[in-house]
């Protein structure tokens, strides 16, 4: 790789821009799910909360993952330039 | 009631179908047909063999006994799925570039290609996943014997063991059929691949099916089974805190580092894009799996009697309830869950096996050389069957010795916590390039032995392998080692506890051995080629080529990977170097593409040693360690390259600036030299003119008179004529036309001549000479040098505008030239116009001695022809002119 392509550009286009913060989310959303399934035990704190509740809680927030996971996995669509960009995000 | 006959039919009926799916598959593969084979949703389907028989039955069981605690089964790996840019990403493109074919492949590759990391991986990954196949062996003739008993035909433990066993055989069969078609463990098994899709489908459908019974067939509906699991023991939410994340952790870890998974997520994958999708099916696969499991615990817990093994409420409730379609419906889920996992397990084991150890062993024996006689490609399979049914009847063995208990069902758990011993390294190693192989062996080591020694051991009762007093007291009597309450943390639930103690340990060794040692360079190279794939996903470490012989690889090659294969790859390659023939040089690029070929079938450590035992030994070049060294150098490098640069273009810039300025001028100057010249001539010529009118028509001129007109004419004509003998005089020289006449005299006699020739013998203008120090003899065109003198003195004279000008002459010798200053102490010329002073037509100011701007030119012109130089002497409190002449100018010119 020449130390060209290293060089990150400042300002990049619209698309690319909107694919970096799409990527930024699809890293974030682990971390959120994580926090929402923990949630049910901050309920337990003074009493144990009902099974139905939380069961209920868990599927919608599940559910809220998935289709949140599909929207951003569809907008991370455009591969084709995407080694290119990956390599000027640190490759991360 | 379902007759055991039906079940075993229906049962053949199915596996053949399944047979019959993965031949069609794999056809299809072969003929180039099927693009449907390599969909996304195939993909994510076969990752479901994540959902083994013991989520599949067991997760009821553990929703029965301990409510939604069973949750964080899947929650783990949905977290791990919908996280995917962060680290699945990387491993299936880390595994697509590097040829990996197993989780131990991609460990020891990424440790420089580490025979003994690999070896060390796939024992504990043997000893980790037998129990499980165990385990699902167990489901399987579970299942049987619920249906033997309510069919009063008398099981007994023996019909037991024989269920297993046929199974056991019939898995393996399928597995050494489908999974060992071809040699390159990196090639897909569509046929696998297809039937376990397959069987994804069928375990969903029959658990969704159960549960849709169970709420709306038993229950009556959805408000009714809310209500009935609030009545039920399970109706309140009661987790641990550590249990709930400790659990949630673990399965996220398995779910990377299972050997299992990691050959469906990684090795077969198709298409990184697969990911994609993956990322939010595979979560609602799961979300669907676990949507029943509450009803049906809660459902069962009350209608079925207190003695009923909860584990098998999926498959009980139809069966009480006479539904024996969806009771075999359930069968065959449960059935599909455990095969799927167990082929898939023998997969990815006898890849590990095979080329991490008995291939090794087996070169090693066959005589240091793999060039032997005998086929390697047959050899390889052979050792690839045989770990197959090695592995299976290990499964099998462990059943029968264990005895299939209860002690069994708790070993899902235990070997997730054994592979997740992977997880530091296999995570450092794609994430840091400081992890080194020392690190990664002293971690899993570490933690292998906590697990063994907290949880694995215990697991199998008080007294099989560790003294009841060692559990009770510690090892050696020491109360900190007591294997459930390591360094005194009591009270912790062992499996949080094993989990908590090996994790952390293996990660705290891992890292601080890394930090300690010092890496190989193949280590470092592919330190720097895996945690930066997506910088640069090509090359591996080169080979010195040039060694060895193409001839020997392709005997090597050919019996590794197949005749035509291997021959097609050497003259695709021979091709590609422009040689006719087959045989290509082995040049690195070559050797280097060889060895990843290879090592699909072989595996990295393996494909490696192979080459280098004809190569004679892999060096990393100079380019290779230069890559790795460090990026920031190569930044710095290009940085300051550019610096230089930048400062090279400023100061080019900056001379075209000056140029610029300087044709800008000269252009002014020549456009003021017109229209001066024009003036010029046109005085003289003018008074020319109105003379000779005057004589031509006055008459009667007196004698006085015509002599005055007519010298004023002859006096205008002679400054026209000096005027153009000066134009004239400079074009020759500049022509380099001039004749020149060497002479040799002294400097103070030229001095002399000019003094008097530029008429400077005058009252008003005193020239201050040191005579003794002109007293020097040199050899020149004397004549030519003192027109130069004469026009700096001229000069001196004529613009000096001192109220008593002086001008000093100052001549000395240095080297072989002689220096001549001429000083005067007027205002000089200003700076800006220095440069200019010698160029034609070029003139101060508004000159009031009426020059042409001629004479400086003409000057500097002389003075290259005579070898010299003249130029203005800047900082001398006044206008002076520096002429430096060659003593000998014929010895100048010879010089030049």
């Amino acid at each position: 790789m020449s130390p060209k392509q290293r060089r990150m550009p400042v300002f990049v286009e619209r698309k690319t821009y909107r694919r970096r913060r799409m990527a930024d989310g699809a890293r974030m959303l682990p971390i959120l799910g994580a926090l929402l399934f923990c949630m049910p035990l901050l309920w337990a704190v003074s009493s144990p909360p009902k099974t139905t509740v939380t069961m209920f809680y868990l599927f919608l927030v599940w559910i809220a993952l998935s289709v949140t996971s599909a929207i951003i996995s569809r907008h991370l669509h455009d591969d084709d330039n995407g080694s290119q960009s990956d390599a000027e995000n640190g490759g991360r | 009631m379902a007759s055991l006959n039906v079940l075993v039919l229906v049962c053949l009926i199915y596996v053949i179908f399944l047979f019959a799916v993965a031949f069609a598959a794999d056809r299809a593969a072969l003929h180039g047909r099927g693009a449907w084979l390599r969909s996304p949703i195939v993909y994510t389907l076969s990752l479901s063999i994540y959902c083994t028989a013991w989520t599949f039955y067991g997760a009821v069981g553990f929703a029965a006994r301990s409510g939604l605690e069973y949750v964080t089964i899947y929650l783990g790996p949905t977290l791990v799925m919908i996280g995917w840019w962060w680290t699945l990403r990387k491993m299936v493109r880390i595994g697509r570039s590097q040829r990996i074919t197993s989780i131990a492949d991609l460990i020891s590759s990424r440790y420089g290609k580490s025979n003994s990391l690999a070896v060390f991986v796939t024992v504990l990954a043997v000893i980790g996943t037998t129990p499980y196949i165990a385990l699902q062996l167990q489901s399987v003739t579970l299942s049987f014997s619920i249906f033997a008993e309510t069919d009063m035909i008398s099981g007994g433990p023996s019909s037991q063991q024989s269920t297993a066993f046929w199974v056991a055989s019939g898995l393996a069969v399928f597995t050494i059929l489908f999974g060992t078609r071809n040699l390159d463990a990196n090639e897909r098994h569509h046929g696998v691949v297809m039937a376990i899709a397959l069987e994804a489908v069928v375990k969903l459908f029959a658990l969704l099916a159960v549960g849709v019974f169970v709420v709306w067939g038993l229950s009556g509906g959805v408000a009714e089974t809310l209500a009935q699991i609030d009545a039920s023991p399970i109706s309140q939410f009661e987790v641990t805190n550590s249990r709930w994340i400790g659990l949630t952790m673990l399965s996220a870890a398995a779910f990377i580092c299972l050997p299992r998974m990691f050959q469906v997520m990684v090795v077969e994958n198709e298409d990184e894009g697969h990911l994609r999708t993956a990322s939010w099916a595979f979560p609602a696969y799961l979300m669907a799996m676990s949507l029943f499991v509450v009803p049906i615990a809660a459902v069962g817990l009350e209608r079925l009697p207190a003695d009923a093994n909860p584990d098998l409420f999926v498959l009980t409730l139809p069966l009480q309830e006479g539904r024996d379609g969806l009771a075999i419906l359930s069968f065959l889920g449960g059935f599909s869950s455990a095969t799927s996992m167990v082929i898939v397990a023998a997969i990815a084991l006898s890849t590990m096996v095979s080329n991490h150890i008995v291939m090794p062993i087996w070169l090693w024996m066959s005589g240091e050389s793999a060039m032997v006689s005998g086929d390697v490609r047959s050899v390889a399979l052979l050792a690839r069957r045989l770990s197959i049914a090695g592995i299976v009847f290990l499964g099998y063995l462990y059943f029968r010795v264990s005895g299939g208990g209860a002690a069994l069902a708790a070993i899902g758990l235990i070997s997730f916590v054994g592979v997740a011993q992977f997880l530091p390294s296999l995570m450092g190693g794609l994430f840091w390039r400081g992890a080194n192989r020392v690190g990664a062996i002293a971690g899993l080591v570490v933690g292998a032995m906590v697990w063994m020694y907290s949880l694995f051991l215990p697991s199998f009762g008080d007294t099989v392998f560790l003294p009841q007093q060692v559990i009770e007291n510690g090892l050696f009597g020491l109360s900190w080692l007591r294997p459930q309450a390591l360094f005194g943390a009591e009270g912790l639930d062992p499996i949080v506890h094993a989990v908590m103690w090996s994790l952390l340990l293996n990660t705290f060794v891992f890292f601080v051995v890394s930090l300690l040692s010092f890496p190989r360079p193949i280590e470092r190279l592919q330190g720097a080629q895996f945690v930066n794939v997506f910088q640069h996903s090509g090359t591996a470490g080169s080979w010195s080529g040039g060694l060895a012989q193409s001839e020997d690889l392709l005997i090597m090659s050919q019996r590794i990977m197949g005749a035509s294969e291997a021959q097609a790859l050497f003259a695709g390659a021979a091709r590609h170097q422009g040689i006719a023939g087959l045989l290509p040089e082995p040049t690195p690029d070559f050797l280097q593409q060889l060895e990843r070929e290879l090592s699909g079938s072989v595996g990295a450590a393996t494909a490696h040693a192979m080459i280098s035992q004809i190569v004679g030994g892999a060096t990393v070049s100079v380019e290779d360690l230069m890559a790795v060294a460090d990026e920031t150098a190569q930044i710095m490098e290009y940085s300051s390259r550019l610096e230089a640069k930048t400062e090279e273009q400023a100061r080019t810039a900056r001379q075209l600036r000056e140029a610029n300025e300087k044709l800008t001028q000269l252009s002014v100057q020549k456009d003021a030299f017109l229209s001066q010249i024009s003036h010029e001539l046109r005085t003289p010529m003018t008074s020319i003119r109105a003379f000779s009118e005057i004589m031509r028509d006055t008459e009667g001129l007196t004698e006085d008179e015509q002599n005055k007109y007519s010298s004023i004419i002859h006096d205008e004509a002679v400054r026209l004529t000096r005027l153009l003998d000066d134009l004239l005089d400079l074009s020759v020289l500049e022509n380099a036309q001039v004749v020149l006449n060497w002479q040799t005299g002294n400097l103070a006699e030229v001095l002399d001549r000019a003094i008097s020739a530029a008429g400077v013998n005058e009252p008003g203008f005193k020239v201050d000479r040191i005579r003794a120090k002109e007293q020097l003899e040199l050899r020149s065109d004397l004549d030519r040098l003192a027109q130069v003198f004469i026009n700096v003195i001229s000069n001196a004279r004529k613009y000096c505008d001192a109220s008593d000008p002086v001008l000093r002459i100052r001549s000395k010798q240095s080297g072989g030239n002689l220096i001549v200053d001429f000083i005067d102490n007027g205002s000089g010329i200003p700076t800006d116009k220095q440069a200019l002073i010698f160029e034609k037509f070029s003139r101060i100011g508004e000159t009031k001695a009426g020059g042409a701007g001629l004479g400086l030119a003409i000057c500097r012109e002389v003075m290259a022809r005579l070898s010299g130089t003249i130029t203005y002497l800047p900082g001398q409190n006044g206008a002076a002119f520096r002429v430096t002449i060659p003593i000998d100018v014929e010895a100048a010119k010879a010089a030049e």
